[in-house]
């Protein structure tokens, strides 16, 4: 009747997501037309800095095809102000932020008009009549200016310092004062954490139909659950009737993570016209108003003995907010606040940020958010600190990372490492990579003069996933909670259907969740139907982001299959007349113990609740259930990454001769994705080293507008990622599981600049500052130091 | 302005042939997707940079190239033939040799960026049945991904090489 | 984004084609739009009629004349890069064709289009000036030659009269010359910092002739006429060639951007031209 049914959890999987993504299939936001559906264009300001003197639409308006033209002024009471839910401190300063510039403009690129026409040609076109009159004024551009108050992006508030927190382990009784810190040697180093954008593939698109009072909005977003309730907050409109569909998404890394001017430009134009809005931003627009990430001056100090015992971290950040504050912006680097210890036991820890107003786009999570930033300042010294001892990078890392049989460990931070297996990864990754050999091979390159120098670089990272306890967030200061949500529901013929409050964008869950459900219930995969990313049929979640969606979302559907499960189990035990006691459940069906051939699964109990013919007395005829979890504490993956850089010192050119990966993301439930996650983000993380910055001119124009100028690598451009894994379950799910979106993106960064150092030390080189283009590594080998 | 004046285009996209008359200025990716209902090609940029719009075309009797869908004017396709990523798979639905290495190789995540991929990795195999993994990289270096750091889009077209070579090998009757 | 609007032309002989240029200041020519069409998206550009030439019969193509090989101005990178003509020819041609851009454009963009858009970051047009090519034009009044080293004469600026269009390129047969060029950029997709053309002949150990030419070291190609000079009769042996290349920076006026500073790019032309030239010889 049943037979045994192969586990699925740690199966690689092949994708149920592909079907339509490889045939054209697909259900992208800008594939949605209407009927009636009218098309928004934004006119952006040129300035990074002005009064909007006058601006006159009414030219626009005469146009052919125009129905609408409008500016904040003309919304100013409605508009309202986009939100920031991530106040860190008591006393933020954070200033109003208009989805449509009233009186000011503070960054280039911010939206001042919007046009509603009949197509988006009209619409363009249109644009060029709006006459907008600008007063310019001087942008405060310079991070550490800014810093200084020189100049004020906000003169109301007499300040461009949003707010200053500070964690010091004697006053938060989790470590020593750094002041007090033996420090026989110290290593004092200041890092650039360059401005990055996102750069999803698809453009981010937005379509708003205002019903009869009842909106329904497609969005490119990674949130449509908190979307939601910011529309309900901002617009006034009931949450009730807002239901928010985000469809196919065209990844997202952060950069969906956000409330948008646009998503509210579209809102206001569909309540003012009573018709359906559609605006898709260009690459241009992407580039100029989606959100940026890091941009952060770092100065880190390491305290140790002579020995290289480490006995102090000291970090003072400047973080760069943008003109404004974003949607959780300001905590990006909190979240890196807990990372600079990293995998080392380090007895005192103070950590300084002030984030800062500029006239420049927002920043805000990216990739990693805070981690990798944290990550690759405390790497990047720790070579400097071996260099000093003259250790071996590897050897230094080694003797002061926490040790297997030391888990679980509470930081300095006062975080508890649950597990991991440090040593572990590292061998691994050195025999994949062959370190000796490619040492033995640097020694002789430098010995001959070779103009391609080689070096090697490793980068041992922590990260912590599964955002987020919401007791921990609410402590952080944090709106919202870090729950999340799962619905199971056992149809008659037995077949499944999933609602889960995470919201894909290209990480597969439609795929994993399947596995873990069919695991659970002892159904096929393909029997399993994962519906997400719409809040009338998933009408609680917190979605997609800081790689939580498994650690977090995925246990809160493993809890809502036990109780299908347990509802299940009484069922069968009637039809078997048995008590539920006598069950077990095996091969997919529960089985009386010992008569394993009397056997109900989980689609008999479906069918006979269905039927409802004969329950047994106090049983529901169900065979639903939702769960909410909420973890008690992050997750914690971990690795080792290996990098060889073949540095030409001629012309600066690097090229990756080799990259190793070896991480740790507790149990996998599916190897194909996580393998394409850690490819993924050590492409970022690469790029960050390599290739990508977001430039501004003197005058605060975006001069990386478009892909010609802000690089991204193609295929040519990178190398083949050999990735292995350990695997040490977390002990702090059900799962076991880590979380691994941005993993790669985190250890990749310091390890590339690593081993371009390192290639150059006999240069007497120092530092390169990322990203590290031919130009950089070449002064850098001119000057014979920091570049 | 605007007053210009709309030109015929006669395009066979697919195996179906369209008659439109299109503003000059309309660019061939969005008489695809807007005029044609053809919104499995998308577009990634304005630049010409990230392929995302790729498509094959060529004059009619003729071979087609990959080009890129956002720096061809619908008024150029007049004549010519085009082959989006939707007629890519066989009549009965069977997938392409790419298409088929991209699912079983995982070559994609937010797939966005897969249809222009998959319809550059057609071409480069046509020109180059047998490519090395630089030449595939090199191959596909008009084509952005963000997702995957390409490692599995290489190993899918190496696999979707492999595929086709061997479909090549068979006896006339025994390929469909 | 969206051009804004135009009307559109599509001639079938050169003669109507350069009929609509002169009828209208603010026409242009569309020849493989890989260049025009960005521009045009990004609003850059707002001409009022397009001169397409896709459909001139006669504009494409490979052919030997005399002893000049003649490339029709429509012929597509992919098709110059493949040709055997001139790979036979001009192997430096085919060579630097098959760097433009990415396949995509190669398939749309031509040897015309490139040469006549006149971007100093372009590789095309170096090339041309060291294979002393001469460019095939015609106007109102007929047809006229202009010499690769005098069609740009600054930023995106030609000899070309506005009623003007490129109908082909003549580059003088040469065989058995050896090539390379090096084109140096931050990402396959970028454009190139610096270029470096260059064909030399080699007999018996010692360079004969040499031609050198840089991309992006000014607003227009440049010939490295002195150290084309110093090359000739120098043994093939690098330290050789690293000598004669030491100040192919000279006389170059090099832009500082984003992509590069000019003290950079005059060090890299130095580097670059050496290794290229040893490229060839094979030393």
């Amino acid at each position: 009747m049943t037979s045994t049914i192969e586990p699925q959890v740690g199966a690689a999987r092949k994708r149920k997501e592909d079907a339509r993504l490889i045939t054209g299939r697909t259900r992208w936001t800008d594939n949605i037309a209407l009927p009636g559906m009218l098309h928004l264009a934004i006119l952006r300001s040129p300035h990074a800095s002005a009064r909007i003197a006058s601006i006159d639409v009414s030219a626009a308006k005469r146009r052919p095809g125009v129905v609408d033209v409008f500016s904040g002024a003309d919304v100013r009471d409605i508009q309202g102000s986009l939100p920031c839910a991530w106040p860190v401190t008591e006393d933020i300063v954070h200033p109003v932020r208009p989805p449509l510039a009233d009186g000011y403009v503070r960054h280039h690129g911010e939206a001042v008009a919007v046009v509603v026409a009949r197509d988006r040609s009209a619409a363009i076109d249109a644009l060029e009549d709006i006459e907008v009159e600008y007063e310019p004024l001087a942008p405060v551009l310079d991070l550490r200016a800014a810093y200084e108050d020189t100049g004020l992006v906000h003169p109301d508030k007499g300040t461009n310092k949003s707010y200053t927190w500070v964690f010091d382990s004697a006053d938060a009784g989790t470590g020593s004062s750094v002041s007090d810190a033996a420090a026989e040697v110290t290593i004092n180093r200041q890092y650039v954490q360059q401005r990055l954008i996102p750069a999803f593939m698809e453009p981010r698109s937005v379509v708003v139909d205002p019903g009869m009072g009842e909106y329904t909005i497609w969005s490119a977003t990674q949130i449509p659950h908190i979307l939601r309730v910011f529309y309900a907050l901002l617009t006034g409109v009931p949450e009730h009737k807002i239901r928010v569909i985000a469809p196919d998404v065209g990844g997202g890394f952060g950069g969906k993570l956000q409330v948008t001017p646009e998503e509210m430009i579209a809102f206001l134009a569909a309540q003012r016209v009573g018709k359906p809005v559609k605006y898709t931003e260009t690459r241009s627009d992407t580039m100029l108003s989606a959100h940026h990430g890091r941009d952060q001056l770092q100065d880190i100090t390491l305290t140790a003995t002579r020995d290289g015992t480490l006995t102090g971290i000291h970090v003072k950040l400047i973080a760069n907010m943008g003109a404004y504050l974003g949607l959780v912006g300001p905590g990006v680097p909190i979240l890196g606040a807990f990372m600079y210890n990293a995998i080392y036991k380090v007895p005192a820890y103070r950590f300084e940020c002030v984030g800062v107003f500029t006239n420049t786009t927002i920043t805000d999570a990216y990739r990693g958010a805070g981690r990798p930033e944290a990550t690759y300042a405390i790497e990047r010294a720790m070579d400097e600190l071996a260099v000093e001892l003259g250790m071996d990078p590897i050897e230094l890392r080694r003797k002061n990372w926490i040790k297997a049989e030391e888990f679980p460990y509470t930081t300095v931070c006062g975080l508890v490492y649950d597990s991991g297996d440090y040593d572990a990864a590292t061998d691994k990754a050195l025999e994949l990579f062959g370190y000796a050999e490619l040492r033995a091979e640097q020694e002789r390159r430098r010995a001959s003069g070779d103009p391609v120098q080689l070096g090697l670089g490793v980068s041992t990272y922590t990260e912590m996933c599964g955002l987020a306890p919401s007791r921990i967030l609410g402590a952080l200061r944090y709106a919202a909670g870090g729950w999340e949500s799962a619905s199971v529901r056992v149809l008659p013929t037995g077949k499944v259907e999933v609602v889960t409050g995470t919201s894909p964008h290209g990480q597969g869950h439609v795929t994993a969740w399947s596995q873990i459900v069919a695991d659970e219930l002892g159904v096929a995969f393909e029997d399993v139907e994962v519906l997400h990313g719409d809040t009338r049929t998933s009408h609680k979640g917190l979605d997609t982001y800081g790689s939580r969606s498994l650690a977090v979302g995925g246990v809160a559907l493993v809890e809502a299959c036990r109780k299908v499960r347990d509802k299940a189990r009484v069922i069968a035990a009637h039809m078997l007349e048995c008590s539920p006691d006598d069950l077990e459940f095996t091969g997919g069906a529960f089985r009386v113990r010992g008569t394993p051939d009397a056997a109900r699964t989980v689609a008999d109990a479906a069918f006979a609740v269905f039927a409802a013919h004969d329950l047994p007395d106090g049983v529901e005829a169900s065979l639903d259930a939702d769960a909410t979890f909420d973890p008690q504490t992050f997750s914690f993956p971990h690795g080792t990454h290996l990098c060889a850089t073949e540095v030409d010192t001629e012309t600066g050119h690097v090229r990756i001769r080799s990259y190793v990966a070896v991480d740790d993301v507790g149990r996998v439930v599916n190897p194909l994705i996580v393998e394409g996650q850690v490819h993924g983000g050590v492409a970022q993380g690469i790029a960050q080293a390599l290739h990508e910055e977001a430039v501004y001119d003197a005058g605060g124009t975006l001069l990386t507008g478009s892909f010609v100028e802000y690089t991204i690598p193609s295929a040519a451009d990178l190398p083949t990622i050999v990735s292995d894994r350990t695997e040490t379950p977390a002990t702090s799910n059900p799962l076991g599981v880590k979380g691994v979106g941005e993993a790669g993106a985190i250890a990749a960064t310091p390890a590339v600049v690593n081993a371009i150092v390192d290639a150059l030390r006999p240069y007497g080189v120092n530092d390169v500052p990322m990203p590290c283009t031919p130009e950089r590594v070449w002064r850098a080998v001119k000057r014979g130091g920091v570049a | 302005m605007s007053s210009s004046h709309r030109v015929r285009v006669s395009v066979d996209v697919d195996g179906t042939r369209y008659v439109d008359d299109v503003e000059p200025r309309t660019l061939l990716v969005h008489h695809l997707r807007e005029q044609l209902g053809k919104v499995g090609t998308v577009v990634g940029c304005d630049t010409s940079n990230c392929g995302s719009c790729t498509v094959l075309m060529g004059s009619a009797d003729g071979a087609q190239h990959s080009v890129k869908s956002c720096s061809v004017l619908a008024v150029q396709a007049d004549g010519a033939s085009v082959t989006t990523v939707e007629g890519l798979a066989g009549p009965g639905g069977e997938l392409h040799a790419v298409q088929q290495a991209f699912h079983e190789l995982h070559a994609l995540q937010c797939g966005f960026c897969t249809p222009g991929m998959i319809m550059s990795a057609v071409d480069l195999l046509r020109d180059n049945p047998d490519p090395s993994d630089a030449e595939v990289r090199e191959g596909l270096s008009g084509n952005l991904c963000r997702c995957t750091g390409y490692q599995n889009i290489v190993r899918a077209v190496q696999s979707a090489a492999a595929a086709l070579r061997a479909q090549a090998e068979l006896p006339e009757e025994a390929t469909v | 984004m969206i051009p804004v609007a135009f009307d559109y032309v599509r001639p079938s002989t050169v003669d109507e084609a350069v009929a609509a240029l002169a009828a209208d200041e603010d026409a242009k020519v569309l020849a493989g739009g890989q260049s025009l069409l960005p521009v045009l998206r990004l609003r850059l550009a707002a001409p009022t009629v397009l001169v397409d030439l896709g459909a001139v019969p006669g504009l494409t193509g490979v052919r030997l004349d005399g002893g000049d090989l003649v490339v029709g101005a429509m012929t597509t990178h992919a098709e110059v890069a493949a040709d055997p003509l001139v790979r036979e020819y001009a192997p430096l041609l085919a060579v630097a064709a098959g760097t433009v851009g990415d396949r995509q454009v190669r398939h749309r963009g031509t040897l015309g289009g490139s040469l006549a858009h006149a971007d100093p970051a372009a590789d095309l047009p170096a090339v041309a000036a060291a294979l002393d090519a001469v460019y095939e034009v015609q106007g109102p009044s007929g047809r006229r030659t202009i010499p690769a080293a005098d069609f740009a004469v600054d930023l995106f600026t030609t000899a070309l009269a506005p009623d003007e269009v490129v109908v082909g390129v003549r580059v003088p047969a040469a065989a058995g010359w050896a090539t390379h060029y090096e084109k140096f950029h931050r990402t396959a997709q970028a454009w190139a910092i610096v270029g470096v053309a260059v064909a030399v002949q080699r007999s018996n150990g010692t360079i004969g002739e040499a031609r050198v030419a840089l991309t992006n070291m000014g607003p227009v190609p440049h010939r490295a006429r002195d150290v084309e000079a110093a090359l000739a009769g120098a043994p093939a042996t690098a330290d050789a060639v690293a000598a004669a290349c030491s100040s192919v920076a000279v006389g170059t006026d090099p832009v500082d951007d984003l992509s590069a500073s000019a003290d950079y790019r005059r060090e890299l032309a130095r580097v670059l031209t050496t290794r290229a030239v040893c490229r060839a010889l094979g030393v």
